[in-house]
C-alpha cells in the first residue's frame, strides 16, 4: 500500500434541517483511481465540494489532509493552487471560445501583460496530445462533440498542474466508445502518477478501471474495498449502495389492475443537438389501467427523456416508435395532442418547467387545460375558483387562500399544485416525473396516497424516481433503463433493490438469482 | 391601519400585480394636484383636457400593443416606423389613388397586420430575437416612408380628419353641454356600478373567498363616479364644436377590448403564460411560436391605428412622423407595473403609465418647462418610479404607497409584519422570485 495523498477524516456537514454528510471518512492513495459509488443524494458530491473549497473551511466538521498537510480550503481557487481539480458533470465550457481559449481561461499564459497566443497554443497543442484529442485548436467548443469537450476539460486542469483529478459522472453523457478512450486514458494518468477520483454510477467502469472503491450510503461512509485484497463485485457494491430497510412510508394500498390500454413501441429517439447520440432506444412499454409503473435508471439513464418524448414529442427528434392507446395507434406530435389524447407530464423540475412562479394557485391549476372553464370563449373565473378551490381540499394544499402565489408555498404544497394541474386536464395516464424530488417525508406520504388514489380511478400512473425503495414501495411493476434501453421489468413481488439496481447499472442480461 | 391596508389591496383590483399600477394612480393623481396648483387650475381646463386625449391617444393606443409584446418576453422598437410607413401609405392611396378614406383605414390596418406578421414571422418562427427583428424594423419602415412619399408631406381630406380631430357631433336640447359626451358619461357611470356589483357577486359565488368589505365598494365606486362626472362635465362643457375627441373613444374600445381580452380568455392568458415560464406553458400545450406570432402581429395592426389617428389629427403624414414613439410606449408599459422579464403587467396599468408621463411632460409644458428640462425630469422620473418599485420587490414590501405610508403608520408597522407574508419561507420564495 502506498502513501495516502488524500485524506479526509470525520468529515460532517449539515445544511439547514439535513445531515448531507455524517463522519464519513475517505483514504486516497497516491497513483491510484478511486471510484466513489453511491445512490442519488448519497453525498457523493457534497464530499467532492468540500474537498474541493465549493463548501469552505469552516462550513463543515473534520480535517482534509492533504499531501500530509491539513488543508483549509476558502474557496475553489485554493484547493486548484493546490493541485486538485473537480470536472464537474455539467461541463464549465465557454461554448463560443476556442480549445486553446478555454483550456487557458482564467490562467491565460502572459508576456508583458499581453496574452501570449503563440505560447498558448504551442502548450495547448502538448496538453491535447497527453488526453490524445487530435483537434485543430483553434476550433470553437460547440463544434466539436461532447466526448472531446470532456478530454477538453481535462486537458485544462492539466494546464493548471493537476495533481489530484476529481470526475464527476465523466461517462454519463458519453456513448460507448467516447468512454472507453476515457478509461484507458485514466488508466494512462494512473501510470503517470496522477490520482483520480472517479463518481460514478456504471458499476461496471468502475469495476473496470478502480483500484479502491469507497460506498457511500445516506451521507455515511459504508465500506471503502481495496481491490487486490479484498473481493469485488457488483453485488457486494450495489448492497453496500441500497442495503436500508424498508419501514412504512407507503399507505395501505390493494391495487385493482385493468387490461392494458397504453402502450409504446419501439420507441427511439435522438439527442436534440448531436446527431449521432441515440436517447432512447427501442424502448417499449405497457401500462394498465389502475396500475403504477416505476422507471427506475440512474442520472443519465434517459427515462426523462423518454417520458418527455412520449409526451407530445417535447424532447429530443423523435426518430422511431408508435403510441397506442385502447389498442388504437394515437398522435403525440405535440404537447396538445398529447394532452388531448389523455396524456399528462409532471416535471421533475417544477420549478424551472412546470410551474409559472408569477402564476397564483388557481390560474395553475386550470392552465393545462383552459378550454375547461372556457364558456363562450370567456374564461369564467367563478367557475375557475371552484375548481382550484375543490383540488385545495381534496388535496389538501396548505394555503390560505387560491389566490395566493405559488412561490409562497412549500415544495410539497408546490407538487400537489402540479399534481393538481394535471388532474384537472382529466388525464388517463399521468407521467410522474421524480415526484416527490425536494419534498419532505410528510408530504411524500401524502403524495403517494394521491398517486395510487388516481390509479384507483383506472388511470395508469407512470412514476419515474432515482428512489428505489420509493419505487419499491409504490409501483406493482418497475421497468428499469439503462443508457436509453429498458433493460428489464420487474414484477412487485419480484422486485429487490440489488436485482434493480445491477440491470440500472449494465444492460448485461442477468437471470434473476 | 389595517385600513390602509384594505385600502391599498382592493381598490383598484384585487391581485398582487396590481401593487404598482395602485402606487401609480397615487402618483398620478398627486401630479395632476401639483400642476393643477401650479398652473393656476390650467391643468383640467376643457381645453387642456381635451388636447391631453387628442396628444396621447396615439401614444397609449400603441402601449396597449406593446404590453402584450413585453409580457410575452418581447419588445418592439419599430412601432414609431410601422405607424409612420402606414401612414403615408393611407394618405398617398386616398390623395393620390381616389381610395375612399374608409377603405383607407381598412388598407392601413391590413398594411399594419402585415407588418406584424412579417416581423412575427423572424421572431416566433425563426427565432430571432425580437429586439433586433424589430430594430431593424425601425430602419426598414423609417426608410419606406420616406421612399414612398419622397421625404414630403402628404396631406389628408377632410372626412378622413375626422378620426384624429374629430369630436363626438351635437345634437338634442340645448343644454349648454355637449349632449353626446354628456350621455357617454352617463353610459359609463351605469356600466361601472355594473361592473362593481358584479365583480362583487362573483366573489360572493366563491364561497372561502371573501369579497372586498362593502365600503372599499362604496368608496371604489364613489371615487370611480365623481372622476367620470367630472370629466364628463369638462369635455362636455369645452369650446363650442369641441367634445370628447374621436380619438378618445377609439382608444377607450380597444382598452376595454383589450382588458378583457387579456384577463378573460384562453388566448390573453396563453400570452401571460409564454411570458412567465416558456417552457412551463410549452409542457402545458401552450402554442409558444403561435402566440409570439400573434402578438408581433397585433401590434402592427395597433402601430398602424396610431399612425393613422396621428396623420388624420396632423392633417397630413410626414417623414418624421412617429419618431420616438416607441419609447414613449415602453415607458408606459413599464411605469404601469410590467416587468422587463415577461410575464406581468396588464393593460390599464400600461394606460394610467402612459397618462402619468402624459401629464407630467403637459404640466411642464404649461409652467414654460423648456423641452431640454422637461426631457431630464422624465427621464429621471422614469428610472425613480421603476427603481423604487424594484427596490421595494427586493425588501418584500409592495408598492410606492406602502413606502409613502410608512413614516404615518409607526413603529408597529415595521415591514416584516405585513400580514401579507404568511411565513418565512414566503417571504424567502418572493424574494428570490423577483430577482429573477
Amino acid at each position: 500500500m502506498g502513501d495516502a495523498l488524500l485524506e479526509m477524516r470525520s468529515i460532517t456537514k449539515e445544511f439547514p434541517g439535513v445531515v448531507a454528510l455524517a463522519d464519513v471518512s475517505l483514504a486516497v492513495t497516491a497513483g491510484r483511481i478511486h471510484a466513489i459509488c453511491g445512490e442519488n443524494g448519497a453525498g457523493k458530491s457534497t464530499l467532492m465540494k468540500v474537498l474541493s473549497g465549493v463548501h469552505p473551511f469552516g462550513t463543515y466538521q473534520g480535517t482534509i489532509l492533504y499531501q500530509g498537510r491539513e488543508c483549509r480550503f476558502a474557496d475553489i481557487r485554493a484547493s486548484e493552487n493546490a493541485g486538485i481539480v473537480i470536472i464537474h458533470q455539467e461541463l464549465a465550457l465557454v461554448p463560443g471560445m476556442s480549445i486553446t481559449e478555454n483550456i487557458f481561461l482564467g490562467n491565460e499564459p502572459r508576456r508583458w501583460g499581453r496574452i501570449d497566443w503563440k505560447a498558448a497554443n504551442h502548450r495547448a497543442l502538448e496538453l491535447m496530445a497527453m488526453v490524445g484529442l487530435k483537434e485543430d485548436p483553434d476550433t470553437l467548443i460547440k463544434d466539436i462533440g461532447v466526448g472531446k469537450q470532456q478530454l477538453v476539460e481535462i486537458a485544462k486542469a492539466f494546464a493548471k498542474d493537476v495533481k489530484l483529478l476529481i470526475l464527476d459522472e465523466p461517462t454519463a453523457a458519453l456513448n460507448e466508445n467516447d468512454s472507453r478512450h476515457l478509461l484507458d486514458l485514466l488508466r494512462g494518468f494512473k501510470e503517470r502518477g496522477i490520482t483520480s477520483i472517479m463518481i460514478s454510477h456504471k458499476l461496471n467502469e468502475v469495476e473496470a478501471v478502480a483500484d479502491a472503491i469507497t460506498i457511500l450510503r445516506d451521507g455515511r461512509t459504508i465500506e471503502t474495498i481495496t481491490v487486490g485484497a479484498d473481493r469485488v463485485d457488483e453485488d457486494r457494491i450495489v448492497r453496500g449502495m441500497v442495503g436500508r430497510d424498508l419501514q412504512s412510508r407507503f399507505p395501505e394500498h390493494t391495487p385493482q389492475i385493468g387490461d392494458v390500454f397504453f402502450e409504446v413501441r419501439d420507441w427511439t429517439v435522438r439527442h436534440p443537438i448531436s446527431a449521432e447520440r441515440l436517447v432512447c432506444k427501442n424502448s417499449a412499454f405497457t401500462v394498465r389501467r389502475g396500475e403504477i409503473v416505476g422507471f427506475a435508471g440512474l442520472m443519465g439513464a434517459g427515462r426523462t427523456e423518454l417520458a418527455m418524448s412520449v409526451f407530445g414529442h417535447s424532447y429530443g427528434v423523435h426518430l422511431a416508435g408508435k403510441v397506442f392507446k385502447d389498442g388504437q395507434e394515437i398522435q403525440v406530435d405535440s404537447v396538445a395532442d398529447a394532452i388531448a389524447n389523455g396524456l399528462a407530464y409532471v416535471s421533475e423540475d417544477r420549478k424551472a418547467i412546470g410551474l409559472n412562479l408569477l402564476d397564483d394557485v388557481k390560474t395553475s391549476v386550470v392552465a393545462a387545460k383552459l378550454s375547461k372553464i372556457t364558456r363562450r370563449g370567456v374564461l369564467d373565473q367563478a367557475a375557475q375558483y371552484h375548481e382550484a378551490e375543490s383540488y385545495r381540499r381534496s388535496l389538501r394544499i396548505k394555503t390560505p387562500t387560491v389566490d395566493e402565489g405559488v412561490t409562497r408555498l412549500s415544495g410539497g404544497n408546490q407538487q400537489k399544485v402540479v399534481l393538481a394541474k394535471w388532474m384537472f386536464t382529466d388525464p388517463d395516464l399521468l407521467i410522474l416525473d421524480e415526484p416527490t424530488r425536494g419534498i419532505d417525508v410528510g408530504a411524500k406520504y401524502e403524495i403517494y396516497g394521491i398517486i395510487q388514489r388516481l390509479a384507483d380511478e383506472g388511470k395508469g400512473v407512470i412514476v419515474i424516481s432515482s428512489e428505489l425503495p420509493e419505487l419499491i414501495g409504490l409501483c406493482d411493476r418497475i421497468y428499469t433503463v439503462f443508457e436509453g434501453t429498458i433493460t428489464g421489468e420487474v414484477a412487485r413481488a419480484d422486485a429487490d433493490p440489488e436485482l434493480l439496481m445491477r440491470r440500472m447499472t449494465s444492460n448485461r442480461k442477468l437471470t434473476t438469482p | 391601519m389595517s385600513r390602509i391596508k384594505d385600502l391599498q389591496k382592493n381598490l383598484f383590483g384585487g391581485t398582487t400585480s396590481n401593487a404598482r399600477q395602485f402606487g401609480m394612480i397615487f402618483t398620478l393623481v398627486a401630479i395632476i394636484v401639483f400642476f393643477q396648483i401650479r398652473t393656476d387650475g390650467l391643468t383640467l381646463t376643457s381645453g387642456n383636457l381635451i388636447a391631453l386625449t387628442q396628444q396621447y391617444a396615439y401614444i397609449s393606443i400603441l402601449s396597449i400593443g406593446m404590453l402584450m409584446v413585453i409580457v410575452a418576453g418581447h419588445i418592439d422598437l419599430s412601432v414609431g416606423s410601422v405607424a409612420a410607413f402606414t401612414g403615408i401609405v393611407v394618405a398617398k392611396a386616398i390623395t393620390e389613388h381616389g381610395v375612399p378614406w374608409p377603405a383607407g383605414i381598412l388598407l392601413g390596418l391590413l398594411v399594419g397586420a402585415l407588418i406584424g406578421a412579417w416581423q412575427g414571422f423572424w421572431v416566433a418562427y425563426i427565432g430571432v430575437p425580437a429586439f433586433i427583428v424589430t430594430l431593424a424594423g425601425m430602419l426598414l419602415f423609417r426608410g419606406g416612408n420616406q421612399y414612398i412619399g419622397n421625404a414630403d408631406t402628404v396631406p389628408v381630406p377632410e372626412g378622413f380628419r375626422v378620426i384624429g380631430a374629430g369630436y363626438l357631433p351635437e345634437f338634442g336640447p340645448e343644454t349648454g353641454y355637449n349632449n353626446a359626451t354628456l350621455l357617454l358619461g352617463l353610459v359609463l357611470c351605469a356600466a361601472v356600478a355594473w361592473r362593481e356589483w358584479r365583480t362583487r357577486r362573483v366573489r360572493q359565488q366563491m364561497e372561502g373567498a371573501e369579497p372586498a368589505p362593502v365600503w372599499i365598494s362604496a368608496v371604489r365606486l364613489a371615487l370611480l363616479l365623481g372622476v367620470i362626472v367630472f370629466a364628463t362635465l369638462q369635455f362636455a362643457g369645452g369650446r363650442v364644436g369641441t367634445s370628447f375627441p374621436v380619438s378618445g373613444i377609439i382608444l377607450a374600445v380597444l382598452v376595454v377590448a383589450y382588458s378583457f381580452y387579456t384577463r378573460n380568455t384562453a388566448g390573453g392568458r396563453h400570452i401571460y403564460a409564454v411570458g412567465g415560464n416558456a417552457r412551463a406553458a410549452e409542457l402545458s400545450g401552450v402554442k409558444l411560436r403561435r402566440v409570439n406570432f400573434l402578438v408581433m402581429t397585433n401590434m402592427g395592426v395597433l402601430a398602424a391605428v396610431a399612425g393613422m389617428i396621428f396623420v388624420a389629427r396632423s392633417t397630413a403624414s410626414g417623414p418624421q412622423d412617429g419618431l420616438n414613439w416607441e419609447l414613449d410606449a415602453i415607458a408606459a408599459v413599464f411605469i404601469g407595473g410590467a416587468a422587463v422579464s415577461g410575464g406581468l403587467g396588464t393593460v390599464s396599468g400600461s394606460i394610467v403609465g402612459g397618462l402619468v408621463m402624459a401629464v407630467l411632460k403637459n404640466g411642464l409644458q404649461l409652467t414654460g418647462v423648456g423641452s431640454d428640462m422637461d426631457q431630464i425630469i422624465r427621464g429621471l422620473f422614469l428610472l425613480a418610479a421603476v427603481a423604487l418599485d424594484v427596490y421595494n420587490k427586493k425588501q418584500g414590501r409592495f408598492s410606492i404607497i406602502g413606502s409613502l405610508m410608512r413614516p404615518f403608520r409607526g413603529s408597529a408597522a415595521a415591514p416584516t409584519a405585513d400580514p401579507a407574508v404568511p411565513s418565512a419561507e414566503g417571504e424567502k420564495a418572493s424574494s428570490s422570485s423577483s430577482g429573477r
